[in-house]
C-alpha cells in the first residue's frame, strides 16, 4: 500500500471488506497521518454508513465513507442526486431524520466524536464552529421572519449572554460583509423582498456568523441562475479566505469544483469511488465514473462535436447492483466487476480509486 | 441583476397584508366597532349607568324603562342597565379568560405533540379526543355541582374543554413546519426545540390560532350565559347576562316585563354574533387563499 501522504482522504485497506480485516488494518495504516495530523485534521469521518429504514426496504444511502478535512482546506464532494453526498454531510451535524440509522467508526470534529455529545453540546457546534449553507435559499429562510431576525438568530443562539441589540448590529455587519447593499435597511425586509442571490448571501452570512472552522455548503449555487452563481461562488471564496474555514462543498457541478476546491471526493451510489487533488482529478480521472462525468462536460479548450453522457441511470439504493455499483453503466466493465466490489485503494499521489481497472485509465 | 429587489414602496409585512384583507370584510369591521363599544361600556359601567347594580329599591321594583332607569328595574328594584353593563364585564372576562386558557394549553400541547411526535404525539392527541368526545356542558354542570359554582371553576372548565381544537391546529402547523427547510436551517445554526417553538412554530401558528381563539371567546360567552342561566355559573347578586335571563323563566315576565329579558338576551346574541364575525374576518385575513 502506498504510504499515505494525503492527510485528507484515508484509504480503506486493500482486501475488500470483511469488517475484521478492516479494523485490523486500520491502526497500522493510519498511525502516521493521525499523529502528524493531530491538529491539521479538522474533521474525520471514518467508515460512515447511513441506512434509511422504510416500511419494507432498507435504503443504504451511504456505505463505508471515509473522509477527512484539514483546517482551511476546501473539499468538494461530487456526485449525482442520490449518491449520498448530502446525507454524508448531514450526518456530521446529526441533522438526519430519525429514520436514518448512522453507523461509523468515527465522526470526529477537532478530535471530539460528535456522536458522544449531548443535544445541548451539539447545538453549540451547529452554527458555531460548523456553519451550514443550504441548497435552496427560497425554502431555507423563514418567509415570515425578516432577514435580519434570521441572521441575528444565528448570532444570538451562540452568545454567552443573549443580547438582541448587539446581535442585530452584528447581522447588519454580516450582511454588509457578504455584499448585501444598504444592509441597515435591508435587514428589516422579508425573504420575498430579496432576490435569490441576495437570499443566498444572507444564508452565507448566517453560516459565517460565528466565525466557523468548517463550512458545509450543500449545493450552494444549484438554485441560482448562472450569473448569480458566479457572484455567490466568488463570495464563498472570499468568505473562505477571510475566515480561513475549511469547507465541504457538496455539488454536482464540476465547474464549481474546478473553481473552488483543493481536493475532490467523487461519490457514486453511496460510496466514495475516487478522490484526488483537483488538478490531478481533472487532468486524469482514475475511475470510469469520474471520467464519464468529465466527458459529459462541455469544454472551452477542446473542440468536441458531441458530449458524451453517461448511459443509464443511477442504481436503486434499496437494491444496488452486485459487485461494482457502477458496472451496469461502465464502459470498462468485465465479469469481475459484476461480482467483486472493488475496494477504495490508494493509487499514489495521495489519490484513491475504487476501480479494478484504474491502471488502464492511467 | 443583483440589486433588482430595491425596497418596495411600503413595507409589506405579512401582518399589514392581513390587515388590508381584514378591512375588506364589512361585517367584521362593524363587529370590531361593536365589540369595542361593548368593552368600553363594560369598563365604564358605573359612570354610564349612574346606578349601583346591586342597590335594591323595592319601591320602584318591576318598573318599565323611564328617565331614571333607562332599561327599567328588576323584581327587587335594581337598575337593569347598570346590571347589564356590569354583567358585560363578567361575560367578556369569562369569555376571554377561558379562551386564553384553551389557547395556552392547546398551543403548548399541540406544538410539543407535533415537534416530538411518536408516543408523545399519540398521547396528546388521544387526550384531545377524550375531551372532544365528552358532552362538555354535561361535564361542566357536574363539575360545577361537585366543586360548587364559581366564576373560576367555570373559566377553568370551559377552557379545559376548548383546548383540543386549538391543540389540533397547532399540531398540524407544527407537523407541516417541521419538514420545512428553514426549520432544518435553524437547527443547523444551533436552535433547540424550545427555540424552534418560540421563534418559528408559534409565530406561524398564530394566525390560525387567533381565529380559533376568537371563536372560542364567542363559544365561552354563550356557554357562560347557559351555565349562569342554569344557576351553575355566576352567582347572584353578581350580575351576568345568563343569570339576568333567569328572571325570564316565568311566563308573566316574558309577556308583561320584556325589558327584563330582552336586553340581556340581545346583549348575548349580538356579542356572540359579533365575535363570530370577527373570527370569520380574521380567518379570511390570515389565509389569503380562503378569501373571495
Amino acid at each position: 500500500m502506498t504510504a499515505e501522504r494525503d492527510p485528507g482522504l484515508a484509504t480503506t485497506p486493500a482486501p475488500a471488506a470483511t469488517p475484521g480485516s478492516g479494523v485490523a488494518a486500520t491502526p497500522a495504516s493510519r498511525a502516521v497521518p493521525a499523529e502528524r495530523a493531530g491538529e491539521a485534521q479538522l474533521l474525520r469521518i471514518e467508515d460512515l454508513s447511513v441506512d434509511f429504514h422504510t416500511d419494507d426496504d432498507v435504503v443504504h444511502a451511504v456505505t463505508g465513507v471515509t473522509l477527512a478535512v484539514a483546517a482551511g482546506e476546501i473539499v468538494a464532494i461530487v456526485g449525482e442526486s442520490g449518491s449520498g453526498k448530502t446525507v454524508t454531510a448531514m450526518s456530521v451535524l446529526r441533522l438526519l431524520p430519525k429514520a436514518a440509522e448512522v453507523k461509523a467508526e468515527a465522526i470526529a470534529f477537532r478530535g471530539t466524536d460528535l456522536r458522544t455529545l449531548s443535544a445541548a453540546e451539539l447545538r453549540k457546534i451547529r452554527g458555531g464552529p460548523v456553519g451550514m449553507i443550504f441548497q435552496d435559499p427560497m425554502t431555507a429562510l423563514n418567509p415570515v421572519m425578516t432577514i435580519g431576525a434570521q441572521v441575528a438568530e444565528a448570532v444570538v443562539l451562540h452568545q454567552a449572554r443573549p443580547d438582541k441589540k448587539t446581535a442585530w448590529q452584528r447581522a447588519v455587519e454580516l450582511l454588509r460583509l457578504v455584499g448585501v447593499p444598504d444592509p441597515a435597511e435591508r435587514v428589516k425586509q422579508y425573504p420575498h423582498e430579496f432576490s435569490g442571490g441576495m437570499r443566498q448571501r444572507a444564508m452565507i452570512a448566517m453560516a459565517i456568523a460565528n466565525d466557523p472552522d468548517l463550512i458545509i455548503a450543500d449545493e450552494p449555487t444549484t438554485a441560482l441562475d448562472v450569473t448569480i452563481q458566479a457572484q455567490v461562488l466568488a463570495l464563498l471564496k472570499k468568505a473562505q479566505a477571510e475566515t480561513g474555514a475549511a469547507t465541504i462543498l457538496i455539488t454536482h457541478d464540476l465547474g464549481i469544483v474546478a473553481e473552488l476546491a483543493d481536493r475532490v471526493v467523487v461519490m457514486y451510489a453511496g460510496r466514495v469511488v475516487e478522490s484526488a487533488g483537483v488538478r490531478e482529478l481533472f487532468a486524469q480521472p482514475r475511475h470510469p465514473y469520474t471520467k464519464g462525468l468529465l466527458a459529459s462536460l462541455p469544454r472551452m479548450d477542446v473542440d468536441v462535436d458531441q458530449l458524451d453522457p453517461i448511459p443509464g441511470n443511477p442504481p436503486n439504493m434499496a437494491d444496488p447492483p452486485a459487485g461494482c455499483a457502477f458496472h451496469p453503466r461502465c464502459p470498462l466493465a468485465r465479469d469481475r466487476c459484476r461480482t467483486d466490489r472493488p475496494p477504495l485503494l490508494a493509487i499514489g499521489d495521495g489519490r484513491t480509486s475504487a476501480c479494478h481497472y484504474h491502471e488502464e485509465l492511467a | 441583476m443583483t440589486a433588482t429587489t430595491v425596497s418596495a414602496p411600503a413595507a409589506r409585512t405579512p401582518a399589514r397584508a392581513a390587515l388590508r384583507r381584514f378591512r375588506k370584510h364589512p361585517a367584521a369591521l362593524v363587529s370590531v366597532v361593536f365589540i369595542a363599544l361593548v368593552v368600553l361600556a363594560a369598563i365604564f359601567a358605573r359612570p354610564l349607568s349612574g346606578h349601583d347594580p346591586n342597590a335594591i329599591d323595592l319601591l320602584s321594583a318591576r318598573s318599565g324603562p323611564s328617565g331614571a332607569h333607562l332599561l327599567g328595574t328588576d323584581s327587587t328594584g335594581r337598575d337593569v342597565l347598570s346590571r347589564l353593563l356590569f354583567a358585560g364585564r363578567i361575560s367578556l372576562g369569562v369569555g376571554i379568560a377561558s379562551a386564553a386558557i384553551a389557547v395556552v394549553i392547546g398551543t403548548v400541547l399541540g406544538s410539543i405533540a407535533g415537534l416530538l411526535g411518536g408516543w408523545v404525539d399519540g398521547l396528546v392527541m388521544r387526550l384531545a379526543d377524550v375531551f372532544l368526545s365528552f358532552p362538555s356542558l354535561v361535564v361542566i354542570v357536574v363539575v360545577a355541582g361537585v366543586l360548587g359554582p364559581s366564576v373560576l371553576t367555570m373559566v377553568i372548565a370551559i377552557g379545559l374543554f376548548q383546548w383540543p381544537v386549538c391543540g389540533r391546529i397547532v399540531r398540524g402547523v407544527t407537523l407541516s413546519l417541521r419538514e420545512q427547510e428553514f426549520v432544518l436551517a435553524s437547527r443547523a445554526t444551533g436552535a433547540g426545540p424550545l427555540w424552534l417553538m418560540r421563534k418559528h412554530i408559534i409565530p406561524a401558528a398564530l394566525p390560525p390560532v387567533s381565529v380559533v381563539a376568537t371563536l372560542a371567546v364567542a363559544q365561552a360567552i354563550a356557554l357562560e350565559a347557559t351555565l349562569s342561566f342554569l344557576g351553575l355559573g355566576v352567582q347572584p347578586p353578581a350580575a351576568s347576562w345568563g343569570n339576568m335571563l333567569t328572571d325570564a323563566q316565568s311566563l308573566t315576565v316574558i309577556r308583561s316585563e320584556p325589558w327584563l329579558w330582552l336586553s340581556p338576551g340581545i346583549a348575548v346574541a349580538l356579542t356572540v354574533l359579533a365575535v363570530n364575525f370577527i373570527g370569520d374576518g380574521l380567518r379570511d385575513a390570515v389565509d389569503p387563499r380562503s378569501s373571495s
